[in-house]
């Protein structure tokens, strides 16, 4: 029997309105959670953590020195470990493990690894440990030894040997970029002059021409020797750093300084070093391109390829769908067939994305492309120019998929236009285009600036046609150089949703990319968050200014 | 009243003839009707000017009347140009289905057999044909005959190229023939002497001054010396031979009624020079009375066939040489039918048995719960009425071509269990066929002395509406199953094209995407719209709606590399927080209904959400700090091996239950979104009244408000369902993506949608696999379009009934 206030309580249907409120509940605390998960962990990596030395005694009872970053902690049962583990007292049901940034993934054979806390034993942080960022083989976590110059210790120098690494890192550093520089901008010039002349020679065909295409294909080839030149003398140059350095097994590696990025000693750290190191990281994070698989370095091409395709999408979506829009709105004739089409249109934003990107595929890049190829770049073939996934077909693809956006929002924004102020500039003698133009049109920019900011945040998370019509895991080089002609529609480019994808899914080290995936993610929801935003806030303002206007 | 700016003005003249010098007068005339009334204005203006000479032209300046006609045309041009883009647009839109429609259509195109070329026999009709091949391109054809004759000659005039024949001692002569796999090009000839001469047809391509040069060869194999197979030298009536890099297998029925099987295998020699040849002999043991028809040897030389002139058909393993088995004797054809024709499908595992009346069956051994092989009869192909005479099989597709004696051309796929084509090519009652390997050519020799070249094109035979949505029994398989495996390694291999799998992870993943999503937005919908305090409202509205813009690929990470290991770990905690949440929602309700109101009337009303963050909070944290404790204590530590042990219930990390709740993430902004729309469009003065009546605020919302705005919120799932059925990445990163058909929620699958984002780039353009998954992208289109069609006009119709109330 239940007592009758309870009862009552139960008809009244609060419990109800209750439940409705947890569901509101339990909502935004899924948005703010995950925002903050992705804003933790992505902002979490950057920061210079501990490095961790001690001893560890495994499952039978074998000591060894483990010296890493602790990355992870989770509590398991007893059940999902060896059930002979001489270290774990026999009524203990959980056991804390901890993971192990251990680096030094070319000695130790892997990076990360978990260990038992109840083997750990004697945990210190040595001031002296340091942790070096490398070019290959992710970070390296060892006491500095020794720095030497051409193989050989330099007695004469009688400062502190971390202070002469740091030195030889900041010259190694500088004919590094040198290096960095001929090889990417001059040779790649060089090489991409070489591949136009290649291709004028195979579309001129007759010998006189061919005499002097040859010579200027030498003088190419002269500067392309004298470039090689140079550079076979700065690679001597970068191998004239070494540093000795002692792991955690206690044997004494040599490292060639050309394979240094940065050493740091978190342990040494003040805070404010620490946040001055962040902020260099996290620089480092948007401005540099990636390492080693896209696991380590920044994500530069990712973020310019994004912004590169949706500059050229907006571009394109912008006119085409306000021309859309005042066609629909102002000019076709309104009435069955134009609700038909404002169905379909409203339809089409929710038609999927992967579809968007089969057409894309076969439209755009193998009819579209495949025939611009057969009609102007006909001395490349049969390797594609235009006919193969690129940058001007993904932009493409993405401006169809979010022209229904920008229709509906301009639509939206014509139709809030007060009457009077059309037939205002109508009685004063304006042709309909100029009260379009000079009245209507104006007074829309808001409403199309809308729809063109939605757009925008639409195409930039959008990965699944991308994937179809031309993004890439590694684009050799940018869409945009110093190469005629400057913007490079045909190439491939990099993303950063596809980043994500392929970083977090794609990569042989998954564990060491998590990181990295999570700032890249977190940098991606920023964009489309102040995107929508900014267009939540312009719809906004837009609706107050007419509401001031309709009540005049 | 628009009518009245459809006036134009008449005329503005200058009047500066009265006198005054400081002063000019403009007349305005306006002309037009507004309403049925004719207006005829003349307004007067006079403008002072500092000197005589106006600022502005005449009216009929003909710079004025320039400008004018400027304008006017600009009006047009901008018209006929909004006009052509808009619609341009449009139109542009519109086409993406067609275009998808464009490129499915030619699956379902019906073939097209053409004849191209007719011309007396190359080398005379004296010699019988036995055997016809072609060469890749088509280009030249290759003619056997009876006497050994092998003759080259240009498919489309009929000239001989080149020709010779295989004796070389004009005392001996060709008693029977085979040819071997046709993608190994192997000519076996049966003498009267116990022997056989093993041949090869090869072809060369050059390209002397840039145009292709296709020349043909005979080699011999085995250094081309005769093979001999009886050793008491009477003539082979019957042959079949197959030959490969490492062995060759000769099968052959001599005069007196023996069927003797010789097995030559290259053996290297110890230091890699040298090759020795191993030989086996074997005498097969027939009943004397049984007379040998066909006789056939697969391409892997493991399987024997043959069969007799009463409808029997005799199955031996012999991947033992030295011990061939009889795995099983068949009758095969209907009664009083006999057998025909016996064919192998390309792959050598099916057999294709051709009979009398014209049926052909398709047989392959299955393996059952014994793990014994049998004979199945897979499928029948009724189509054609006459003996079937001669079958071909196509080199790389499982389709085949049968004449029949009525002259009847018969084009088939197997797995698609598809006629493709009956035709009539009066080849008469001996015709020989031949099919290029490229399947786009067929030689026909008809019945008088000709022979006639057809242009086959049949690009897709292997789609059928069976293949796509229905259970096919595949080589190899048990049973008829609904499989989807695009690809694989080996070239003679079956393509499984069911969409059925793909279809049902996609409506999986939706389901319980819904499941999670449609409780959860539809009550924070109604809480928003009708129970929240308006200032928390306009706060809590745009944070939800944020979330659907959260980029998928984002949602699809978290849940594979972040959510899913959690759910593992924390798999009790999964199942208690469904349950423990609306618990401790109701309890802190009661709670809060208990305290005194001195305290209840302190806090605004519409503030119960925020009330219960802090609760919802710390029970998750609850569930979660109890959840290790309660799997040690009832499921040994681990629920999913328990799971699957106990339950046999399969576990992967990456499941359903993952993606229903990502991409049901993805999809309650949406349906919050759109319903809290609805809901809050309800006509105030209905809950008023309601109220007024003396209803509870809940009663309001259940009777009143929810009943008219249920197509509103009808409408709002209908979109998140379109949503959810294309959501591609969520799908592609948070599930196994293998095309499973389970209900199991704690499995993945393959979804249509993820199916084509893992696909696509790597199919080949035109080919059925391309089209097919452009058929995928259109059955996605219209279930998206179709929900969304629905909502449109279902929320139209919305909101004229709310205007009409």
């Amino acid at each position: 029997m239940i007592p009758k206030n309870i009862k009552s309580w139960l008809d009244s249907g609060t419990p109800w309105i209750w439940l409705n409120a947890g569901a509101v509940s339990v909502s935004i605390l899924m948005v703010l959670g995950l925002l903050t998960l992705i804003a933790v962990r992505g902002l979490g990596h950057f920061w210079p953590a501990s490095i961790a030395e001690f001893e560890y005694m495994d499952a039978e009872g074998t000591n060894t020195l483990i010296i890493g970053e602790l990355v992870d902690h989770e509590n398991v049962p007893r059940s999902r470990i060896a059930e002979t583990d001489i270290r774990i007292p026999e009524d203990m049901d959980f056991i804390d493990r901890y993971l192990i940034k251990t680096g030094n993934r070319d000695h130790l054979g892997m990076d990360f690894r978990w260990v038992v806390g109840n083997g750990m034993m004697d945990i210190r942080y040595p001031d002296e440990l340091m942790a070096v960022e490398r070019r290959a083989w992710g970070n390296l976590y060892a006491y500095l030894v020794a720095v030497k110059q051409n193989g050989q210790d330099d007695p004469a120098d009688n400062s502190s040997v971390w202070d002469k690494f740091q030195q030889a890192i900041a010259e190694t550093a500088v004919v590094h970029d040198a290096i960095e520089h001929i090889e990417k901008d001059l040779i790649g010039e060089i090489n991409f002059s070489m591949e136009r002349l290649r291709l004028q020679a195979k579309q001129l065909g007759d010998s006189g021409a061919q005499a002097l295409l040859a010579e200027q294909q030498n003088q190419l080839q002269q500067q392309y020797d004298s470039h090689t030149e140079e550079l076979s003398r700065l690679y001597a140059g970068l191998g004239r750093y070494s540093i000795t350095a002692r792991i955690s097994d206690g044997s004494e590696i040599e490292l060639p300084l050309s394979q240094v990025v940065r050493a740091y000693r978190p342990n040494a750290m003040s805070l404010f070093a620490k946040v001055s190191f962040y902020l260099k990281k996290l620089w480092e994070f948007v401005s540099d391109e990636p390492r080693e698989a896209n696991t380590e370095g920044g994500i530069f091409p990712a973020i310019f390829g994004t912004v590169m395709m949706v500059i050229i999408m907006s571009i394109m979506v912008t006119p085409f769908g306000v021309i859309a829009a005042v066609y629909l709105r102002e000019y076709a004739k309104q009435g069955t067939l134009v609700r038909i089409i404002r169905i379909a249109v409203n339809n089409l934003a929710g038609v999927p994305s992967v579809v968007y990107g089969v057409f894309g595929l076969g439209f755009f890049v193998y009819f579209i492309g495949g025939n611009i190829d057969e009609l102007l770049f006909a001395e490349s073939l049969p390797s594609p120019t235009f006919g193969t996934p690129g940058l001007l077909w993904a932009a493409l693809t993405l401006a169809i998929l979010t022209v229904p956006v920008v229709i509906v929002s301009t639509e939206e924004g014509l139709s809030r236009v007060p009457r009077s102020i059309r037939e205002g500039s109508l009685a004063l003698g304006a042709t309909k285009a100029e009260t379009l133009m000079r009245t209507v049109l104006p007074m829309t920019a808001s409403a199309m600036m809308t729809g063109m900011i939605l757009a925008i945040a639409r195409a930039a998370g959008e990965v699944a046609p991308l994937m179809l019509v031309g993004v890439v895991k590694l684009a050799p080089s940018l869409p945009l150089d110093a190469n005629f002609p400057y913007l490079h529609l045909e190439r491939k480019f990099m993303h950063l949703g596809f980043h994500i994808y392929d970083v977090g899914f794609q990569s042989p080290n998954v564990e060491a990319a998590r990181p990295l995936v999570f700032a890249t993610a977190l940098l991606l929801v920023l964009i489309i968050i102040f995107l929508n935003l900014a267009a939540i806030h312009i719809r906004n303002k837009l609706r107050e200014k007419y509401r001031a206007s309709e009540q005049h | 009243m628009n009518n009245c700016y459809a006036g134009k003005l008449a005329g503005l003249k200058k009047q500066n003839d009265h006198g005054h010098t400081n002063q000019i007068v403009y007349i305005f005339q306006y002309t037009g009707s507004c309403n049925k009334y004719v207006i005829n204005h003349t307004y007067t203006c006079a403008m002072s000017v500092s000197n005589t000479e106006t600022f502005l032209p005449d009216f009929n300046d003909a710079a004025a009347i320039r400008y004018r006609n400027y304008r006017k045309l600009k009006d047009v041009v901008i018209r006929y140009l909004v006009a052509i883009g808009g619609s341009g647009v449009i139109a542009a839109i519109v086409m993406i289905a067609l275009y998808l429609v464009w490129v499915v259509v030619p699956l379902f195109l019906p073939a097209r057999l053409e004849q191209v070329a007719s011309y007396s026999l190359p080398g005379g009709s004296e010699q019988a044909s036995v055997y016809y091949a072609m060469e890749e391109q088509h280009e030249i054809g290759m003619r056997v005959t009876d006497l050994g004759g092998i003759l080259f000659f240009n498919t489309t005039t009929g000239g001989i190229i080149k020709q010779e024949s295989v004796l070389s001692d004009p005392s001996r002569s060709v008693t029977s023939f085979a040819a071997g796999d046709p993608a190994q090009r192997l000519l076996a000839f049966g003498l009267d002497n116990g022997s056989v001469l093993l041949r090869s047809h090869q072809y060369s391509v050059t390209y002397p001054e840039d145009k292709r040069l296709i020349t043909p060869s005979v080699t011999g194999l085995l250094d081309g010396k005769p093979i001999r197979i009886d050793s008491i030298q009477k003539r082979l009536m019957l042959l079949s031979a197959q030959s490969d890099e490492t062995q060759t297998t000769i099968a052959a029925v001599t005069e007196d009624g023996r069927l003797l099987l010789v097995n030559l295998a290259l053996q290297s020699g110890f230091l890699g020079d040298g090759q020795t040849v191993e030989r086996i002999d074997q005498t097969i043991q027939i009943n004397t009375n049984t007379k040998v028809t066909h006789l056939v040897l697969d391409v892997e030389q493991r399987e024997l066939y043959f069969a007799d002139d009463r409808g029997w058909l005799y199955f031996y393993d012999i991947s033992d040489k030295t011990a061939p088995q009889l795995l099983e004797r068949i009758r095969v054809v209907h009664n009083n039918a006999r057998i025909t024709s016996l064919q192998f499908l390309s792959g050598g595992i099916s057999i294709l048995i051709g009979s009398t009346d014209g049926s052909i069956s398709q047989w392959f051994p299955v393996r059952d719960a014994d793990n014994n092989y049998t004979l199945q009869n897979v499928r029948n192909f009724d189509s054609q009425t006459a003996a079937i005479h001669s079958m071909v099989p196509e080199h790389y597709r499982k389709g085949m071509l049968a004449l029949d004696e009525a002259g009847n051309l018969g084009i088939y796929h197997a797995t698609a269990h598809r006629t493709v084509k009956i035709k009539q090519v009066n080849s008469g009652p001996k015709g020989m066929l031949a099919i290029a390997p490229r399947a786009n050519a067929v030689l026909v020799e008809g019945s008088n002395g000709e022979l006639q070249l057809w242009d086959l094109e049949n690009e897709h035979p292997e789609v059928s509406w069976n293949t796509i949505w229905g259970k096919v029994w595949y080589e190899s398989r048990e049973q008829p199953e609904y499989i989807w495996q695009s690809s694989s390694a080996s070239s003679d291999f079956e393509p499984k094209f069911s969409l059925t799998p793909l279809a049902f992870g996609t409506l999986k993943a939706s389901f319980y995407a819904m499941l999670f999503a449609i409780p959860l937005a539809i009550m924070a919908a109604i809480y928003t719209a009708y129970f929240m305090s308006p200032g928390l409202r306009n706060l809590v509205k745009p944070t939800i709606e944020i979330m659907a813009a959260l980029p998928t690929v984002i949602l699809g990470f978290l849940a594979g590399l972040w959510f899913a290991p959690i759910v593992e770990a924390y798999l009790p905690a999964m199942f208690l927080i469904f349950i423990m949440i609306p618990l401790a929602i109701l309890s802190t309700a009661w709670l809060w209904h208990t305290l005194p109101e001195r305290i209840r009337l302190r806090v605004p009303a519409g503030s119960e959400a925020i009330i219960l963050i802090p609760v919802i909070m710390l029970v998750t944290a609850l569930v979660f700090g109890i959840s290790k404790p309660i799997e040690l204590w009832l499921f040994d530590g681990n629920l999913p091996l328990w799971l699957t042990q106990e339950l046999g219930i399969a576990y992967d990390q990456r499941n359903s239950f993952i993606v229903g709740i990502a991409i049901g993430f993805a999809v309650i902004p949406t349906i919050f979104s759109i319903s809290e729309d609805a809901i809050f469009g309800v006509p105030r003065h209905l809950t008023t009244g309601s109220l007024a009546l003396g209803a509870t605020p809940w009663q309001t919302m259940a009777r009143v408000i929810l009943l008219t705005a249920s197509p509103g919120i009808f409408s709002a799932v209908m979109i998140g369902l379109g949503r959810a059925v294309g959501e591609t990445m969520i799908v592609v990163m948070a599930t196994g993506n293998t095309a499973i058909m389970d209900l199991n929620m704690f499995q993945g699958f393959r979804a249509l949608s993820a199916n084509i984002a893992v696909e696509m780039p790597e199919s080949e353009l035109g080919s059925t696999h391309y089209r097919i998954l452009f058929l995928a992208g259109l059955v996605l289109f219209m279930a998206t379009f179709v929900f969304n069609t629905v909502a449109e006009v279902v929320r139209q119709r919305l909101r004229q009934k709310y205007s009409s109330l």
